[in-house]
């Protein structure tokens, strides 16, 4: 058991307390529940946590209209009503339309998989609740074919939320919750370094001062995340950007430069400028 | 061992269910939380904490309870903290603000308060003084500008990387009193959401399909229905300049969520209290005015209205003709609202001041009559609540 216990991976930095919350997920085989601001990692994690455990992956992509079912099967009625008009002899077999869904691709598979239930938040407030019996007992009955679909191996499942709804406590309970909280800058070097091995220790301390002045900047509507400090430093590598232009002294006076990948939103980027200009006016060299 | 702590946490109002206690204990059975109190903090954590508007709860119960267990925390914990006093350097002030803490008795009033505070602060839970930090809103905290206020500051220094992790509180602006951001806002916003289908029909009705077919013989007989949009109706009414510019921040935040979440928003400023006119453009307030009469006409009484406003005046302006600041009004504001509120019987007032503060002003008290107690804080906590009351 110790030895497949998830410590992050090379590619992804795992606090003490989220590898906590997962190795319970794992050995209790219950669901976990991720949440955090946005762009922390959430969805990366189930994606590593397969990679690290060397298993198999599915991903199910919740949008506003999906409903629970779709995750179990969908019965193609248009499909059949096409085939029954034509005279195509499939039409006998109900089962040539029953559509699987993720959680039966993983309800199936031979190994026990990931199953990472993206966004849950997204769907409409009745979804989690739907999905109570088949995450609690990992089955669920095909009523137009008559047959239980069992879990082989109940799966690992990850469930990531961006907090737009209020999940219900029923299935609360029957998770393991983490928050990923906003990297600190002891760990956001640790990620950085495993992003860009070999990028120089002075370039990466600058970056990261600026990218944390850039964060405290009070009123942003959208604050730069982890995944935007990330393609951030991508391009700083790409334009082959000098130290000296990242210079804290400079970074308080002059836009960091390239960093219209860390505002996203022409507005942050104003008040930023705005902000910028003032302080070169109050304090002139 | 834990049942005392289980307790513990649901005094402390956290919903936290025989459920997850069992969890626990079958998650300590199988060896997963060690012998180090930080890997037990993890485990307890992520399986009893469903919220992480309840993280900095957790934390503190966790540390109160468990203190006996690592003694040297003690005497961090009767310090008081160094956040607090941030977060009263952070705290503006407004010229209310300003007045209402000279009208006070001064001084001693203010260390009789302190005292109470910490007093009460050593029974909830022995010493852990930071509690006031989080009450950085309380009138409290805003003596912070009074020169000759209570310096906390320079009291010893705190030795931080001794804390243990549940004693940093880092989740203290997670809870859902404080902090509203512009996406917290749309995300309480969204809770209005209603759908119907209205408009173009372009979705395929499977099961009316179906049915028609039938009935058809077998002959396809497709059918569509409109697709969904959210049919919430909003119309904004924002109070503007004056005592609000302290609050601009934050009404700027809301009415930018609010324009994002809502196809139909309608959106009006008014100054102070709301008369026979209001106007869409600030620049253009003198001159493009839209009568009061013609905005309950044109918008329909299924609008659900908000009033965003700090409904801090002179009481002469609601009730009084000609009490307005900027004009002479001929009917009092307070039979203007109450036009508005027959029209629209969904209506609440988001107010900005912090909830500790509106018993100190008559008008708000008067405003929260006529609102028939429908007056919420603008935080996210007070926003849940407003959107429950509009629905």
């Amino acid at each position: 058991m110790i030895d497949s216990r998830f410590k992050g991976t090379n590619s992804y930095i795992a606090t003490d307390d989220l590898s906590m919350a997962v190795n319970a997920a794992v050995t209790l085989e219950r669901p976990i529940l991720i949440k955090g601001e946005p762009g922390t990692g959430k969805t990366q994690l189930a994606i590593e946590v397969a990679k690290s455990m060397g298993k198999p992956l599915f991903e199910w992509h919740i949008k506003s209209t999906t409903k629970a079912q779709q995750g179990l099967y969908e019965y193609d009625a248009v499909a059949r009503l096409r085939d029954s008009q034509l005279g195509d002899d499939k039409v006998h077999d109900i089962s040539n339309y029953i559509m699987h869904g993720k959680v039966w691709e993983a309800f199936d598979c031979v190994e026990q998989p990931v199953l990472l239930i993206d966004e849950i938040d997204k769907a409409d407030i009745e979804f989690p609740n739907d999905l109570l019996q088949e995450l609690d007992r990992m089955e669920f009955y095909v009523y137009e074919t008559k047959e239980l679909v069992k879990a082989r191996h109940r799966p690992i499942i990850i469930i990531t939320s961006n907090n737009e709804k209020e999940l219900p406590d029923a299935f609360l309970r029957r998770c393991f919750f983490h928050y990923i909280k906003f990297p600190d800058q002891e760990t956001m070097a640790q990620i950085v370094d495993v992003h860009f091995p070999s990028l120089k220790k002075e370039l990466l301390s600058e970056a990261l001062k600026a990218f944390y002045k850039v964060r405290d900047v009070r009123g942003l509507k959208k604050k730069p995340s982890t995944s935007e400090l990330l393609d951030w430093i991508k391009l700083l590598l790409a334009e082959d950007i000098s130290i000296e232009a990242l210079h804290t002294e400079n970074a308080q006076r002059a836009i960091p430069p390239l960093y219209g990948a860390l505002l996203k939103n022409e507005q942050d980027v104003h008040l930023f400028e705005q902000l910028v200009f003032l302080d070169r006016r109050t304090n002139p060299q | 061992m834990l049942i005392p702590f289980f307790y513990m946490l649901r005094e402390g109002g956290m919903k936290t269910s025989i459920t997850e206690l069992l969890t626990l204990h079958e998650a300590m059975k199988s060896g997963l939380a060690g012998q180090s109190v930080d890997d037990f903090y993890f485990l307890a954590r992520s399986a009893l904490v469903k919220d992480e508007a309840h993280l900095d709860r957790f934390d503190r119960i966790f540390g109160a309870y468990f203190k006996g267990v690592d003694d040297s925390l003690s005497d961090l914990l009767q310090e008081i903290p160094e956040e607090w006093l941030q977060l009263q350097a952070e705290l503006q002030l407004s010229e209310e603000e300003k007045k209402l803490i000279e009208s006070m008795s001064g001084f001693d009033e203010l260390m009789r308060a302190l005292q109470e505070r910490l007093d009460e602060q050593n029974e909830r839970h022995e010493g852990g003084s930071k509690w006031i930090g989080t009450a950085g809103v309380s009138p409290f905290g805003a003596y912070g500008y009074n020169p000759e206020g209570i310096r906390i500051g320079q009291q010893g220094s705190r030795n931080r990387s001794a804390a243990k992790v549940w004693e940093k509180r880092e989740y203290r602006n997670l809870d859902d009193s404080v902090e509203l951001g512009t996406r917290n806002i749309k995300v309480a916003m969204r809770r209005l959401r209603k759908f119907a289908r209205e408009g173009a029909t372009n979705q395929l009705d499977l099961n009316d399909t179906i049915d028609k077919t039938a009935r058809n013989g077998g002959m396809l007989d497709i059918r569509m229905v409109p697709e969904r949009h959210n049919a919430v109706k909003i119309l904004l009414c924002l109070d503007i300049g004056g005592s609000m510019d302290d609050h601009v921040h934050i009404c700027e935040e809301t009415f930018s969520a609010a324009s994002s979440e809502f196809k139909h928003l309608e959106y009006f400023y008014f100054h102070n209290f709301v008369y026979e006119s209001m106007w869409k453009d600030n620049r253009r307030r003198q001159s493009e005015k839209t009568s009061t009469l013609d905005i309950t006409h044109k918008y329909t009484s299924d609008y659900k209205l908000i009033f965003v406003g700090d409904a801090t005046m002179s009481p002469y302006e609601i009730v009084y003709p000609g009490g307005s600041v900027e004009h002479w009004n001929e009917e009092p504001g307070a039979v203007w609202i109450k036009r508005l509120l027959s029209t629209y019987p969904k209506a609440i007032w988001l107010n900005p001041e912090p909830k500790t503060r509106w018993d100190y002003t008559p008008s708000v008290k008067l405003i929260r009559d006529l609102m028939d107690d429908r007056m919420y804080p603008l935080t996210i906590a007070g926003l849940e609540e407003g959107i429950k009351a509009l629905r």
